[in-house]
This record gives C-alpha cells, structure tokens and sequence, in this order.
C-alpha cells in the first residue's frame, strides 16, 4: 500500500488524535511542571536571596537552598522517569494499534 | 584499510610514549609539574583499551550509516552513558567544583542550569528528533524546507558550535595535561588531537560511543569514590562538612546562601535561556538521538542520561564543599605555601587537590588520567558531529544533490575529520594562553540562537517556511556572535575597552528572542509558491514525528 494511503488512513483513525491529543498534552505539563518552578527559583534567587538563608533545621548550618537546588536535579531526573514510563507504555501501545490498522 | 588501521594505532602508540620521555628530559618552564608517571601509565591503559576498540569498531563500520549513527545499534542504556559521556566534559567536573569551591551555593545553582535542559529535551524533542532525523540535525531542520539554503545554514551552524567547543576543550586539554601530566602544552595538544582522528576516521561513531561511555564510567566511578574518601574524613556527615567549610572560607555564613553570581535577574535569565536552550541545540549531543533504534530507545537514554549527569553534579558540589576546608586550609596546594594565596596550578584545580590530599599520588594520578580521556571523548564526539556536517549535509546533500556513493562519502568523512583534527590542534596552539571563556558562552549562544529556534520550529510549526528559517537563523547568528563580543569579557576584558556596550555575558535574552521573531515575521509573509508547498509537506512530516512511520530504523548486519 502506498505511503500517502497509510498517512491518509492515519490521519482519519480516533485513535491517532488520542494519542497526540495525550501526548501533547502530557509533555507540556511535564514541561511546565519543571520550568515554572525552576524560572521563579532563578527570579527569587536574583531578587530575594535571603529567602534561602534560613536553616533546614535548628543547629544545622545546611539553610533551605541546597535541598532546593538538590530537588531540582532529583525531581528533573524523576519526572523523565515518569515521561518515559507513559510515553514506553501506553503511548506506544496506541502508536503500534494506529500503525498496524493503517497498513491493514 | 586493515594494514593501515593496525599502522596508525601502533604509530599513535609511538607518538604517545615518544612525547612521554620527551616530557621526562625537559624540565623547563615555570608552570610545568613534574612528570607524574603513574596518571602517564593509567593514561596509556585507557588509550591502548580505546584503541583496540577503534581497532573493532573500524571492522563494523562499513557504510555511512555505521559511521554516523553505529549502524542505529546502540541501546538506550549505552546510548544515555554516552550522552552523559558528552555533556560531562573536564570543564564540567573542574569548573563545577571550583565555582562551589570559591562561590559557595552560587556554583549549585548554576549546576542547575546546567541540568534542567534534559527534562525539557525529553519531553518536547526526543521522540521528533529520533523520527524525523537519519544522521544530523540538518536532517530535520531542512526536512521539508529547501534542501540546498537550509541543510547549508544548519551545517554552518553546526559547524560554528563544533569549532567553538572544540577550542575551549583543546585549550582545556593543554593547560590541564601541562600541569597534571608535566607534558609540554603543543605536546599535549597534539597527542589530543592525534588521538582524536584515530578514532573518529577509522572508528566513527561505534568508537567514540564506546570511548565515551568508557569515560562516564571512569569520570562517575572515579568521582564517587572520591567523595566517598572524602566524607569519611567528616564523619560521614554533610552538617559537619559545612560548619567546617564555614569556619574556613572568607565568606563565612554567606557561602550557603545565593551571592553576586546571580544577583541580576536579567543576566541570570539570559544565562539559564542560553544553557537550556543552548544544549537542546548542541549538534554532537543531537547526533546521539539517531544511534538508537528507534524512539523508545531514544527516550529511554535521556532518563539515564538525566540520572547520570544529575548524579554526577551532585558529587561535584560535595567534592566542591569539602575542598574549602580540605584543600583551602592546607598551605601544601597554594603557591608559596601562603594559605589563602593562589591556589597551585590556577582556579580550576580545587577537585585536584582533593584527590591528592584524601587519595594520595596514585588516586592524584587516577583522577588525571580520567580527566585526559574526558577531554579525548568530548573532543571525538564534537569532531564527528563536525565531519557529518562536512561530508553528510554540504558534500552528499548539498554538493552532489544526494548521487554521492556510499564510498565516496565516507571517504570524504574521513578527510573531513583529519582535516576537523588539524584544525583543532593548529586552534588549540593558536589560543595558547587566552582566555577562551568567552568561546562557552559564543557556543552557547549560537546553539540557542541558530540551531535551536530552527530545529524546534521546523519540528513543531506548520508555518515556517524557508525564507524565514533562513534569516531567522541569520539574525541569531549576527546577534549571538555580535552581542559576545560587545560583552563585558570580550569588549572590557579582552579588548580593553572601558565599559561593555551590551551588559551581559551571555547574549540569549536578545539574540534568541530575535531569531524567532525574525523567523515568524518572514515566515508568516511568505506568500510563494514554494511557502505553500513546504506548509502543505507539513502533514507527512506531523504523522513520521507522531508515530514514526517511515522513520529509519536500525541496520542489520
């Protein structure tokens, strides 16, 4: 069958705008679940540094920022995880299924 | 080509040993250490295994898809170690520490915007680069734009990113392997150098995939346990890490709380815009996306990826931390045994210290020797990212109009990355001695600039068209490289003037925002024939990045 064929029936199939509708959806809410956060740190962090002076605890001399930071890299490296384990799974659950009606 | 390989491994072999005892007679120079033979012997380790692995990987490398992509056989695990193996270069682990070393919680914050770039590529670029691209990212960006004007522009684009880089890290290599290796600096840069088109003309990328992921594990192994020594002496305990780290640096208090690096928003937002952009715009980490076979695997690397790198940064701020009191209360490491002074062997050396002083010379010796093969990987993977550019997109594409045989393209790759090879070492002689700071931030901003806003609109914009991805793509240019050196370290520093026409380091803020806007306003006006076609072309190409239909896959041998 031809190329233009499988696109057409691609195109057409339910199932297809499922996918890119969640899809979309999902990685720009990943997106910005990363990036609000990390550009109001860097806006504090150049405005108001002295929000990440107090200490994690009394008598430690560890202040909030470094757990902060440390977040950042932590929760980035996790929610890539989270993407990789939807986008691995049902994702390409449904690519496959569009995929295998169109060349039918 | 056998006989030849077998030649030239046992001629680089030669030239290494050769400039070894070179090193041993001369004792000139003032910066120079003494010649440190155990990191020169674990040094000659690493090199004999990577060249018994070129020696393998040049037996695999057959075509042209073996040569860019490894035949599309690595695996997402690999894949992630290598592109770690990319983004980690010495100047990560030497400068990261050092900027905590001097700065305190600045040089954290930093490290985050080093990071945060990965998340983002993951979630919006991955998946399309892997469905859309064969070999380079010229591949995507003139996907459905004019083959000729745009592959051309990417390559320069490309190009222009390869060749900053590739000076930072020879100049890198010189200074640092003269001062831990006792190498005379040429010496240095050309073994580099040498090295360096050993593996990329014979291996390609099998080879400096394996280089590099050799690398990461020696660079996160070798840093580990590092910190591993290193928390032992504090009890095992980061709050007595930090009360002694506070006791001893002349910030005191404020060293765990944001100080001047990022004390205006503005230029802290044109840095963090600049570096995330920026790596999602790095031609050589791109490249790696189609070494996978397909975008599951694809994905998958960047999750490890993102863990290693992100790993790797946070042993770096305690290595960081814990030098202040180790390394900056020892007169042993200043010159002149004036505690506080300059430190020995320059601003970068702090994580070097460490090691001397909680592993001793062997551990010392171990470290450099990672730090050498870490500038060896990084330089190989910029090299390839440049000969592909060269041989893939301006001759096979551009030049022949895609007739070029598979043999007549590898051979002009391989002249290309001799020729990438003796540029970097005539550059890396010619920046002796300069400050090539300047030159991170000119990468930077050319690949947030140039290649970045095409790359990203091509894959998500019906609407761009070729007239406006290429004036877009040259005003980012015009303006990245324009704004460097209208900044303060290249205006005032380097060129002596009194005040900095533009008041940032880092251009991205400006020269980004202007090339996408350049890019939409010449798109949107557009009207041609050939606009209307490359709108319509669209379509095929949203379906190939949705679900990878007709996506190349990898190839059996």
């Amino acid at each position: 069958m031809s190329q233009p064929n499988i696109q057409a029936k691609i195109r057409s199939n339910p199932r297809f705008a499922e996918l890119v509708g969640k899809r979309t959806r999902f990685a720009i809410i990943l997106s910005l679940v990363v990036l609000v956060p990390y550009y109001t740190f860097m806006f504090f962090v150049s405005t108001q540094p002295q929000l990440f002076a107090a200490k994690i605890s009394e008598g430690s001399v560890i202040t909030i920022g470094w757990p902060i930071a440390a977040l950042f890299i932590i929760g980035g490296w996790l929610l890539t995880g989270v993407y990789v384990n939807r986008a691995n799974g049902e994702f390409d659950s449904i690519t496959e299924e569009v995929l295998k009606e169109a060349r039918k | 080509m056998k006989r030849s390989l077998t030649a030239l491994i046992a001629g680089s072999l030669l030239a290494v040993s050769f400039a070894v005892f070179a090193a041993g007679g001369a004792i000139e120079g003032v910066e120079k250490q003494p010649v440190n033979f155990s990191a020169i012997a674990m040094f000659m380790i690493f090199v004999i295994a990577t060249l018994g692995i070129t020696k393998w990987a040049a037996g695999k490398t057959k075509t042209t898809a073996d040569f860019y992509t490894a035949g599309g056989g690595i695996t997402g695990f690999q894949n992630g170690l290598a592109i770690a193996g990319d983004y980690m270069s010495a100047a990560t682990l030497l400068g990261l520490t050092s900027m905590v070393y001097f700065k305190g919680y600045d040089g954290f914050i930093y490290a985050v915007c080093f990071f945060i770039g990965w998340p983002i590529i993951l979630f919006l670029m991955a998946e399309r680069l892997r469905n859309l691209g064969k070999f380079t990212f010229a591949d995507i960006a003139s996907y459905r734009l004019d083959q000729n004007r745009i592959r051309t522009f990417a390559a320069i684009g490309s190009l222009t990113v390869v060749c900053f880089y590739l000076i930072v890290q020879m100049v890198g290599a010189g200074q640092l392997i003269q001062l831990l290796f006792g190498l005379e600096y040429n010496t240095a840069v050309a073994v580099v150098g040498v090295l360096m088109m050993v593996y990329v003309t014979f291996g390609g990328m099998t080879a400096t995939t394996w280089v590099q992921i050799i690398k990461a594990c020696l660079l996160l192994g070798g840093g580990i346990t590092l910190m591993l020594l290193t928390l032992a002496q504090f009890d095992w305990s980061l709050d007595n890490l930090f009360t002694k780290a506070i006791e001893s640096h002349k910030l005191g208090e404020k060293l765990m709380s944001p100080g001047s690096l990022m004390a205006d928003p503005i230029s802290a937002f044109s840095l963090s815009l600049g570096l995330l952009f920026g790596t999602a715009g790095l031609p050589h980490i791109m490249m790696r996306f189609f070494t996978v076979p397909n975008a599951k695997e694809a994905r998958k690397s960047v999750f490890y990826a993102t863990g290693f790198i992100g790993l790797f940064f946070l042993v770096t701020m305690v290595l960081g931390a814990a030098a202040i009191t180790i390394v900056g209360t020892n007169g042993a490491f200043f010159e002149g045994g004036v505690v506080g002074g300059k430190l020995i062997g320059g601003g970068n050396m702090p994580v070097m210290h460490l090691a001397k002083a909680v592993g001793g010379d062997i551990f010392l010796g171990f470290l450099s020797a990672v730090a050498f093969a870490t500038i060896l990987a990084v330089v190989s993977g910029l090299a390839l990212a440049g000969a592909s550019a060269i041989s893939h997109d301006l001759y096979a594409r551009v030049i022949k109009k895609g007739t070029a045989t598979s043999a007549q393209e590898m051979k002009v790759t391989r002249f290309a990355s001799v020729g990438l090879g003796i540029t970097a070492i005539l550059l890396g002689i010619a920046f002796k001695d300069q400050n090539v700071l300047f030159l991170v931030a000119l990468a930077f901003g050319v690949a947030s600039s140039v290649n970045f806003p095409v790359l990203i609109l091509s894959m998500y914009w019906k609407g761009l068209t070729t007239r406006g991805a290429l004036w877009g793509g040259i005003a980012g240019l015009v303006s990245s490289v324009g704004l460097v050196i209208l900044s303060p370290t290249v205006w005032v520093k380097i060129l002596g003037n009194k005040a900095a026409i533009f008041p940032y380091d880092h251009p991205a803020i400006v020269s980004m925002t202007l090339a996408f806007f350049v890019t939409w306003l010449l798109s949107v006006t557009d009207k041609s024939v050939r606009a209307g076609k490359e709108k319509e072309a669209y379509e095929e190409q949203y379906i190939r990045a949705q679900t990878g239909l007709g996506a190349s896959g990898a190839h059996d041998h």
